[in-house]
Parts: C-alpha cells; structure tokens; sequence
C-alpha cells in the first residue's frame, strides 16, 4: 500500500499554522527541499523484526515548534518508530530527516545530541539525587554549562527544592518530571515524549499536561507518543494515527471533518407528524434520519447557517423544540472509527 | 564525534556513585578479599626457620597467587551486571538515547569496575606485605619482598582484573538476565583459579618467565576483549530484545 493509498492526509487550510505543515508528507528529502524547514521529515519509513511487521510505510513531517501527536492502540508502532526516529533501531525501508540531519547509524551520535527522548518509564538511578541523574546526563551531552542548565531545567519542571533528593524516594509523577527534566538538558530541536503520562493518576497526567504546555507556549517542538486520546487533543498542533501503517495525519478538527459528515441533532417534545416535509428543501440541510431516541440528525454543509432555518421551520411546523445542536465528534470518536476499520478490514 | 572521555567519565562518576550509595556491592567488594587474605597470611606466618628453601618458594609463590585471585574475582559479579543491570532497570535507553557512542559507555563500565578493584586488590596486598614485614619470619619476609614477585603482582592486578571485566561485560552484553550474567561472570572468572590449582598440585611450577609469559598472554586478551566487547554491543539487540 502506498501512503496515498493509506494515508489520509489533512492538510491546513490558508490560515492554518506557520510551520510549513502544509506541504505533502512524502516531500523529497534534499537540503533544499521541502522538508528542509521541518524538525523532522519522515518518508516511507518502516521497520520489519523478521517476519514481523512494527510500522511500515509512514511518510509524515513535523514543523518546528510544532506539538505532533503520534496515537495508536498498543503494539501499532509508535514506540519503535520513535526509537527508530532516535537512531536506537535502524529501519529497514525508507528515509527520514531529524533536526536537519539524514537518518544513519553514522549520524546517530549527532542526531542524539540534537533530540531528547523521555521513554514511557523514567528510567532513573534511584540511588542517585536528582541532580546526580541530571549532572551524569549533562555530562553525556558535553554540557558546557551544565550547572546552568540543570537549574533552568529543575525550574522548567518545578522541581529545584527536590535537587538533592534521592530519585528512589520520589513518586511516580515526580520522578516522570525528573526524566522530562532530564530530557531538556540539552536544549532538543525535537523532545520526543512517548506516553508521558502512562501510569500516572490523573493529578499527576495535569501536571505533567501543564508542563509539555509550558514547553509548547516556549516553542519547543514536541513528538508526543500516546493513547490518550483527550491529551492529544488538547495539546497537540497535529496528530497521526497509526496502526502499523499511518492511517490519518492531520489537524483534531479536520479530522474530525474529513472523517464525519457535520450535523445538527434537533431534540423536540413530541415524534413530527411529517418530518419529510418539515426538513426537506431547508437551506445547507442535506438529509435528515430519526434517532432510536425520538431525536433527529441532520445532516448538514455549514451548522451555523443551517440551524436558524431549522428552528423556523419547526416553529411553523407546531413542534415544540427542546434543543437544536451541532452533533461533536471528539478525537476518540476519529480514532475508534478509523481502529474499527482496520479490524473490519482484517475481518474480512 | 570521536571518543570523549568527557562522556566515558559521566558513566565512570555516576558507576561510583551507585556503588557507594550500595551495601550490597560494597558488601561485596570487601568480602572477598578478605576471604583471599586469611589462607595466605596464615600459610605465611607458618613459615618456620627450618623450611627449607624450595617449600618456602613453593608456600610464598601460592601465597601471592592467591592475591591475585582477588582482582580475577572482584570485578566479576559488578563487570556481569554493567549492561543487563541498566537494562533490567530501564536505565539503559535514557543512556543510549543521549550521544554517547558503545566505546565510551564500555569504558566508562570497565574502569569504574577497575578502579575499585586496583584500590582493593594493592591495598590487600599492601596489608600482606606489612604482616610479612613485622610478623613473618626474616627469611620468607625478604621472599615476599623479593623484586620479581613484586613485579608479579603489580602487573597481573591490572591484566587480571582487565581480563575478568570484560569477559563480565560481555557477557553482560549477551544476557537478558541479571542473575544468569553473574552466575557466568563468576565462572568466567575461574580460569585464574584453574591455575592456582595447577600449580598448587605442582602440575605447573611458577617461575618469573611463566609470569611473564602470562602477563603477555593477558595483555592480548585484555585488547582484544576491549575490542570484541565494543563489537558485540548492539544497541537495538539491547532495547528490543532482537538483533539488528
């Protein structure tokens, strides 16, 4: 399958972000080309275990700046991709470009100091204080000024009174800060989250939520792995779904769209004796069915201009109008749809 | 990038840190040599006037061979557990994540290995020496001073320890287990005890030139591990589980 054939790509409209994002994921990968300006260009990408497939063909580009949500259910990829974005496993198809630098095992030590990874587990030395854990990492990086770094990177976190804490005797969110801590040492073109949150109890995810939108209002551009789907929607710029092969790239909104016809859902006090000759010919009001509720759905081109009309048409017709409302598909509603797909398809 | 000894010093700080931060290890280190200081010092001290030249060569010779038990045995379970320890832990990954090349995070594992196990292995054998001095018999004291069996230890401490931390390493390296690379780090370790054996039983008479011979033979195989160690340390083996 070809990323045209696989991929839906959503592309920004006119007023639509600063970050190139607008350019097609499978853009050549020249210095000069058009994935020049992007953190990271990314082009028929895939990675085979044997006969076991991990991703494959994943063409897509984050800009500068950009938060980039990367979602899947378990075992779609997203983690080897990432590690495979971080020269920790070499692909075995495809090309890709990080902070500028062509993907190879002989640039991995030059991307690495480019990006960051936090890892789903912090992956700390617990009998090291926090500052130790950081002072080995900036140690790592060849960092100049790494006292300087370490303090301003305890302060992005919030975790400057901690210092000299041993990291085995902090909680699980705390120590989940320390590695974000950890992985903005080195001031990363790319900060590669994958599934910050996993594991944390809800006032933990906040703060953690809190922080990676500290990061994004800094400008610092943002890989986030997860499978929370309301956390992707509310902090990514864009997101990809992936299943193995990458699904659907995008915007939450214009995924939502591309993926859901919009509609109105009108909510009345009692059934409409005719609701064919209430509905029908109303303008931008395209088709109309009855819910298993009593209510109806409306499908329409634009809410907004449709939903006056509706009310009117009501009103003339006798109904009393309990609600008229456009009908939301969240982030979840986009990817269950485009989950069920692939196992409907693998069904058949 | 070339080597940075900047970044193999990271892993070295932070190896020492963990140790002194571990009862176990340091529990560990210190054991052992003292296990491998008692039967010397007691053979030493029961070398009489009347001992003839030949067995006080003999009991002096295996003396000091169990000396250099200690820097073949120390670093074996500490060398085993460098790289599957970090793995089974999840600290390896935010470590090969950073830009540090295989070469540099080996070295930094062998020498904070190595350089506990110099300190304890020449302290030990400083403590043998003061015993000898002020304890033992004039005669088997000037043996136990004698330059070529000086020689002896201060060159197969480190050739010793070398060849046991990177055959720990290695396996290390291998292994998806940390219990499994210990159990085999211990028992790569052995070889010394081998021939300690051998040479108790008088299969093999120590004699400065089969010191030497050794010595050389150490050396290669202290390279070449160095060499082989860095060539079997696969990253995308060590965080997925299968080869690249």
């Amino acid at each position: 399958m070809t990323p045209e054939q696989g991929t839906r790509q959503v592309r920004p409209g006119a007023t639509g972000g600063g970050h190139g994002l607008g350019e097609p994921a499978t853009a050549p990968l020249t210095r000069d080309g058009p994935g020049a300006g992007s953190a990271v260009v990314v082009e028929h990408l895939g990675k085979r275990f044997g006969d076991r497939v991990a991703f494959d063909d994943v063409s897509f580009e984050v800009g500068y700046g950009e938060v980039f949500g990367f979602l899947g259910p378990n075992g779609a990829g997203k983690t080897t991709t990432v590690r495979t974005l971080g020269t920790l496993i070499a692909p075995t198809s495809g090309a890709a470009r990080i902070a500028g630098i062509p993907l190879s095992a002989q640039n991995g030590p030059a991307i690495r100091a480019r990006i960051s990874i936090m890892p789903e587990s912090p992956g700390l030395y617990l009998r090291l204080t926090v500052a130790e854990n950081l002072r080995c990492f900036a140690g790592l990086y060849q960092l100049t000024d790494a006292r300087d770094r370490i303090d301003w990177a305890l302060q992005a976190v919030n975790l400057t009174d901690r210092a000299g804490d041993l990291c085995g005797s902090l909680s699980k969110g705390l120590r989940q800060r320390v590695a974000l801590a950890r992985a903005l040492l080195n001031d990363p073109a790319v900060l590669f989250l994958d599934e910050p949150t996993s594991g944390l109890d809800p006032v933990a995810a906040r703060e953690v939520h809190e922080l990676i939108g500290g990061l994004r209002e800094q400008g610092v551009t943002i890989f986030l792995t997860t499978h929370r789907l309301e956390e992707a929607e509310r902090l990514c710029d864009r997101v990809a779904i992936l299943n193995t092969t990458l699904r659907l790239v995008g915007r939450p909104a214009e995924l939502r769209e591309q993926l859901f016809t919009r509609s109105l859902e009108v909510r009345v006090r009692a059934a409409l004796g005719d609701p064919g000759r209430v509905f029908t010919g109303l303008p931008d009001v395209e088709g109309w069915a009855q819910e298993p509720s009593g209510s109806y759905r409306l499908t329409v081109s634009d809410p907004d201009a449709a939903a006056p009309a509706v009310a009117r048409a009501l009103v003339n017709a006798g109904a009393d109008i309990l609600s008229i409302a456009e009908s939301r598909h969240s982030l979840e509603d986009v990817y269950l749809e485009l989950i069920d797909e692939d196992v409907e398809a693998k069904r058949r | 990038m070339s080597f940075s000894w900047g970044r193999a010093g990271a892993i070295f700080r932070k190896e020492l840190r963990d140790y002194r931060r571990n009862r176990f290890v340091i529990a560990t280190m210190a054991f052992l040599p003292l296990l491998f200081v008692v039967l010397p010092t007691i053979q030493l001290l029961l070398i009489n006037a009347s001992t003839s030249s030949a067995k006080l060569d003999a009991h002096i010779g295996l003396s000091l061979l169990y000396m250099l038990l200690i820097p073949a045995m120390v670093p074996s379970v500490l060398a085993a557990y460098a790289v599957v320890g970090e793995r089974e832990q999840g600290t390896l990954e935010p470590v090969l994540i950073t830009p540090i090349r295989r070469e540099e995070f080996l070295v930094g594992k062998a020498l904070a290995v190595l350089a506990p196990t110099l300190g304890i292995a020449y302290l030990v054998f400083g403590i043998f020496l003061g015993v000898a001095a002020i304890f033992a018999q004039p005669g088997a004291a000037s043996a136990v001073f004698e330059g070529s069996h000086l020689l002896v230890q201060l060159l197969f401490t480190p050739l010793l320890a070398g060849w046991s931390i990177w055959a720990g390493i290695a396996i290390s390296t291998r292994s998806a287990d940390v219990r499994a690379a210990q159990q085999l780090g211990v028992l790569a370790s052995l070889p010394p005890l081998v021939i300690v054996a051998l040479m108790s039983f008088n299969v093999i008479t120590p004699t400065l030139g089969l010191a030497l011979g050794l010595a050389a033979a150490l050396l290669i195989v202290d390279v070449l591990g160095w060499r082989a160690v860095a060539a079997m340390f696969d990253r995308e083996r060590l965080i997925t589980g299968t080869r690249s």
